[in-house]
């Protein structure tokens, strides 16, 4: 093989490369907060909620968790306007990301509460605190500490799994990789650099979202 | 000549010197008590013995050979020592009989007829041979503890190590293990074990080691060691002023 | 332009979804034979081997498995040879499924209790023996429930294959949305089918998980 690596091209086509990391790390920003907040609603609802809803959350959690996220992120795309619901790239990839990562937390989270001593639930209502306040004030923030690093897995698998909202036109850095490999023909080096560049970022990631645990959960211990 | 000839042993986890220089020699036959506050030393001298913990400094000898930390010295010595552990350690996919077996015909070579013959003969000798089928969370922590034995003696051992074999049984299953030990030591078994019961040591064994932070501090018959203490620190150990 | 029927849409996505089956067989097996020499490696004595499969499982979990199937597609055209989408697609998705089965093996081998690593030493067993009598057949019955879990993420995975021209049910789907107009109604179905083939195991995986919790409460 006399193939010859080329590597020329990079600082031409920096700014795109830029881009394109900005617009994926504003999804999985996006994702994450959001996501993780619905995610708590709806393990709330599974693990202490009303009947009614809890069936409701287990429904989306298993269709969300059974089926791909690009068959997801089409049928939002593509097959909502059939229903007069018009959503541009972004939106589209954005709701997308939520939803799934929305349903996975919602796991994580409800295996949390769901390994809180009984003990804890007890104490609560003998203080005279009603089961939501319970859950808000006393069960919550050790749930989420005993689950954080799982969390923290899942968000880094949303955010490599954004990779394909390139697919919607969404100008990710995967679509950013395309646009340049068609344009200076470098497809493998190019897929190198965006591939390294996700894995930067994965570790940036990872290493965040253990500060942020560190920042939440400060010493406190669990169980 | 000692069966077991301990020199000047030293053992350090980091920062923390564990064990200061232990010499003790066993004569075959002998059966030796380790006694002592937890964090003494014992369970990690016993450790070192079998080879589950490397030594810093200082050599074991066992019938003569010296105890390297490769592979091969490690299971020539492993051969002739066996051991006993506070938790069993039985193999749960495993049936008692299957457990006494399994080390018989994959470190011994011996044939699988052969070796259920000796497995058999074993579970028999802890009065167990009617659970030779049986899995070990089908049996009370006594019986799982004699089967750990019959498991150690049927690979024909010179000696046994116990570490603390009866610790983590209920009070009333106690006995039973001390009954199979009891037994071992008036068969002429060289036993060293790490015990916490105090009428067993002073019933059954030759000897009495008094281990304290990391040295041996008393060492005697037991007659000698729990009647007359000499130091302060066994005094203190056994209750009495 | 010719008319679907519901059924016409639903049988075309059938056939294809036989291909999503096939890839994932191939990636599951593939990957378990690659994940088994990526977890010795991991877990085995040689400082070398252990580098190597730490690097490995940080590259292909760290990256999107939408560029390993690019750098599949394109690394293996830079041999000369006109790739076909199902080989980039079967080696990358290989690789991938390798990655996360050695670590959720390795898991399972490091949950085996010490006592059990000091028991078979006490018994003079060499490393080898040890692992081959006493901790692989303890370790193999945790680890049957996660990697059926897994085998779910392999389904879903296949569905990127469509992104390189593998034409099996995602990539189906689109085919037909492009003949029908139909969207909602083709990825819905689309969907379905996943699900179909995704939530039995998903469900068996929780099952067996249960049982075993169960057969471990008894110790």
């Amino acid at each position: 093989m006399t193939y010859v690596f080329d590597f020329s091209w990079l600082g031409e086509y920096m700014p795109v490369l830029l881009k394109g990391i900005g617009i994926t790390l504003q999804l999985i920003a996006v994702g994450a907060v959001l996501g993780i907040s619905l995610g708590i609603a709806c393990a709330w609802a599974r693990a202490l909620g009303p009947k009614w809803l809890g069936g409701i959350v287990a429904v989306y959690v298993e269709l969300i968790r059974n089926t791909p996220f690009l068959i997801q992120l089409f049928f939002i795309f593509f097959g909502l306007p059939s229903l007069g619901l018009q959503l541009g790239e972004l939106t589209a990839a954005n709701i997308a990301m939520v939803v799934n990562l929305g349903a996975y937390s919602c796991e994580i989270v409800r295996a949390g509460i769901q390994a809180t001593p009984r003990g804890q639930f007890e104490a609560g209502a003998s203080l005279a605190m009603s089961p939501f306040e319970t859950f808000w004030h006393v069960v919550l923030v050790p749930a989420l500490q005993r689950i954080w690093p799982a969390l923290s897995s899942q968000v880094v698998i949303v955010m490599l799994g954004s990779a394909v909202v390139s697919q919607i036109a969404a100008e990710d850095l995967t679509f950013a990789a395309n646009f340049i490999q068609s344009r200076n023909f470098r497809a493998f080096e190019t897929y190198i650099v965006s591939t390294l560049i996700y894995l930067a970022l994965a570790i940036l990631l990872r290493q965040l979202l253990r500060g942020v645990g560190w920042t939440l959960f400060p010493k406190r211990a669990t169980r | 000549m000692s069966l077991i000839a301990i020199t000047e042993v030293k053992k350090r986890f980091g920062d923390n010197e564990v064990l200061k220089g232990i010499n003790i020699d066993v004569d075959p036959g002998e059966v030796i008590a380790i006694i002592g506050k937890s964090g003494s030393g014992k369970s990690t001298l016993l450790r070192c013995i079998n080879g589950l913990e490397s030594i810093d400094d200082g050599s074991i000898l066992v019938a003569g050979a010296q105890l390297l930390p490769d592979e091969l010295h490690l299971k020539a010595l492993r051969l002739k020592v066996g051991m006993i552990f506070q938790q069993f350690n039985l193999f749960p996919h495993l049936s008692a009989g299957r457990n006494v077996m399994l080390s018989q015909m994959v470190v011994k070579k011996t044939p699988k007829a052969e070796a259920e013959v000796m497995a058999r003969k074993m579970l028999d000798r802890v009065g167990l041979l009617h659970k030779f089928d049986a899995y070990p969370d089908q049996l009370s922590g006594g019986q799982q503890q004699r089967v750990a034995i019959a498991r150690a003696l049927a690979m024909q051992p010179i000696a046994l190590l116990c570490d603390e074999i009866t610790s983590a049984l209920d009070p009333e299953l106690v006995n039973e293990v001390l009954a199979v030990v009891k037994e071992l030591a008036a068969e002429g078994m060289t036993l060293m074990m790490v015990t916490h019961e105090m009428r067993f040591a002073r019933d059954v064994c030759s000897r009495v080691v008094f281990m304290h932070q990391g040295r041996v501090h008393e060492i005697g018959p037991p007659g000698e060691v729990f009647g007359n203490p000499k130091t302060p620190e066994l005094k203190q150990f056994l209750g009495v002023h | 332009m010719m008319e679907f029927s519901t059924w016409d849409i639903l049988r075309n996505l059938l056939l294809a979804a036989r291909w999503t089956v096939l890839l994932s067989l191939v990636s599951f097996i593939g990957g378990g034979l690659v994940g088994l020499l990526i977890l010795f490696m991991r877990i085995g004595k040689l400082k070398a081997g252990r580098i190597f499969a730490r690097g490995y499982i940080e590259l292909f979990q760290g990256t999107p498995l939408l560029m390993q199937l690019f750098l599949a597609f394109f690394g293996l055209g830079l041999f000369g040879i006109n790739v076909p989408a199902w080989l980039a697609a079967g080696l990358a998705l290989i690789l991938w499924t390798a990655s996360f089965l050695a670590e959720i093996w390795r898991g399972c081998v490091e949950a085996v209790a010490k006592g059990q690593w000091e028991a078979s030493s006490s018994l003079g067993m060499g490393y080898v023996q040890q692992m081959r009598w006493v901790i692989l057949p303890q370790a193999l019955k945790v680890a049957v429930p996660p990697t059926v879990g897994f085998s779910v993420q392999v389904v879903k995975g296949t569905a990127l294959t469509s992104i390189i021209g593998f034409v099996e049910l995602s990539k189906a789907g689109t085919m037909v949305t492009n003949a029908t107009f139909l969207p909602f109604t083709v990825y819905g179905f689309v969907a379905l089918i996943y699900f179909a083939l995704c939530w039995p195991l998903s469900k068996s995986s929780q099952i067996l998980e249960r049982k075993l919790n169960v057969a471990h409460r008894n110790h």
